[in-house]
């Protein structure tokens, strides 16, 4: 499915040959206005894009222009957004809605993610259920972003652990999406956490089998 | 040839060119509606294709135009044309829909008809088995801190 990356990069006529940057990404899910569009916004650095699809895409042949009339379209927007690293690589950030018919997007989106951060509001905890559910079945290392909306009781991290039935390694912190440094934290967090848990960290601990 | 599943590329070049009045106003509301979008371009675009002929196109597929400039006599449209615009920097294939407004099946589809015909060049991404190398992780935590 993938070839290697030097083959691919040979343009046709050999006109010009140069290395492209590998893009790596990073999922941010949660429920309807939880903060996945601030999200992605405070740390991108271009102005964020939207992607659609349209759900009737899906095996719909070409005799089926006629029908389109008569079916009931919807379409899945994801924001994303992106940071240029060193080292030639590229970070995207994908803001993916929540619900579970949206799933056939989410496989899309994890398969090769770095790792994913579920928010989650205090208000509407359940709303991130799917969410959790999804990167532990699928075992996309994340973490869970609590932001803290204006009239939302606080509760402890270790209450909201619980609630959540995470594992005990799963992080779990607060976050305001609104603030750069807060979201830099969130997902540096992240990316340590997919380290450890694809033992790959400093201490090269290796993964329990 | 007409194929069993649909009509044939030559039911597009075929059809007459519609007036550009509008729709009835019931079929209106519902082509403008909200979602429903790009919905029929899309198709006349890419011929009623729905799959590329070539490459996967990950969302994080990174794109670049290659080799010489293209004329328009060689069956590319219009969008084909901004593709290769909007390439001349590497974009990944999220950014060609989210800048053109395209779904991203269209997108694909056309990028497919690109790399054929070598107007394009692709990178990859790493595929999910290869998540281990260690410098990707340094790489994006370096990146993330010096935001
Ligand atoms: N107090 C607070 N408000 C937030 C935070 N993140 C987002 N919001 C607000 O919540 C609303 C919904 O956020 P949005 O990013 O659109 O949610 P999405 O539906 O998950 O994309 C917006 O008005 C944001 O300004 C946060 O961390 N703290
Ligand atoms: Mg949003």
């Amino acid at each position: 499915m993938v070839s290697g990356p030097s083959r691919r990069n040979t343009p046709a006529g050999g006109v010009r040959a140069r290395r492209l940057p590998t893009a790596v990404k990073i999922v941010i899910a949660g429920g309807f206005g939880v903060g996945k569009t601030t999200m992605v916004g405070t740390v991108s650095e271009t102005q964020p894009l939207r992607t659609e699809e349209l759900l009737t895409d899906r095996g719909v042949g070409v005799d089926d222009v006629e029908g389109v009339e008569r079916k009931d379209t919807t379409t899945v927007a994801m924001d994303f957004g992106r940071i240029t690293m060193r080292d030639e690589y590229v970070l995207y950030l994908f803001g993916t809605p929540g619900q579970k018919r949206f799933w056939f997007m989410w496989d899309e989106v994890a398969l090769g993610a770095l790792g994913a951060v579920v928010l989650a509001d205090t208000r509407r905890l359940s709303d991130c259920f799917p969410s959790v559910d999804y990167f532990e079945r699928r075992k996309t290392p994340f973490v869970v972003a609590v932001n803290c909306f204006e009239g939302a009781k606080r509760y402890d991290l270790a209450e909201i652990q619980m609630a959540l039935n995470l594992g005990p390694r799963v992080p779990v912190m607060l976050c305001d999406a609104r603030r750069l440094d807060s979201c830099k934290e969130v997902l540096i967090d992240l990316v340590l956490h997919a380290m450890k848990y694809r033992g790959l960290s400093e201490e090269a601990q290796p993964q329990n089998a | 040839m007409m194929p069993p599943d649909g009509p044939s590329p030559d039911f597009w070049a075929e059809d007459p060119p519609r007036p550009p009045a509008p729709p009835e106003p019931d079929a209106a509301e519902r082509w403008l509606d909200e979602g429903a979008g790009p919905m029929v371009r899309p198709y006349v675009m890419t011929s009623g294709r729905t799959e590329p002929s070539r490459g996967t196109f990950d969302l994080i597929t990174l794109v670049v135009a290659v080799g010489v400039e293209p004329d328009t006599t060689i069956g590319l449209g219009p969008e084909h044309l901004a593709i290769i615009r909007l390439c001349q920097t590497v974009m990944s294939v999220a950014e060609i829909t989210g800048h053109l407004d395209l779904p991203v099946a269209t997108v694909r589809v056309m990028l497919g008809d690109l790399l054929d015909k070598g107007f394009v060049s692709l990178q990859e991404p790493e595929p999910e088995a290869d998540m281990h190398d260690i410098r990707i992780y340094k790489a994006v935590i370096d990146g993330l801190r010096a935001l």
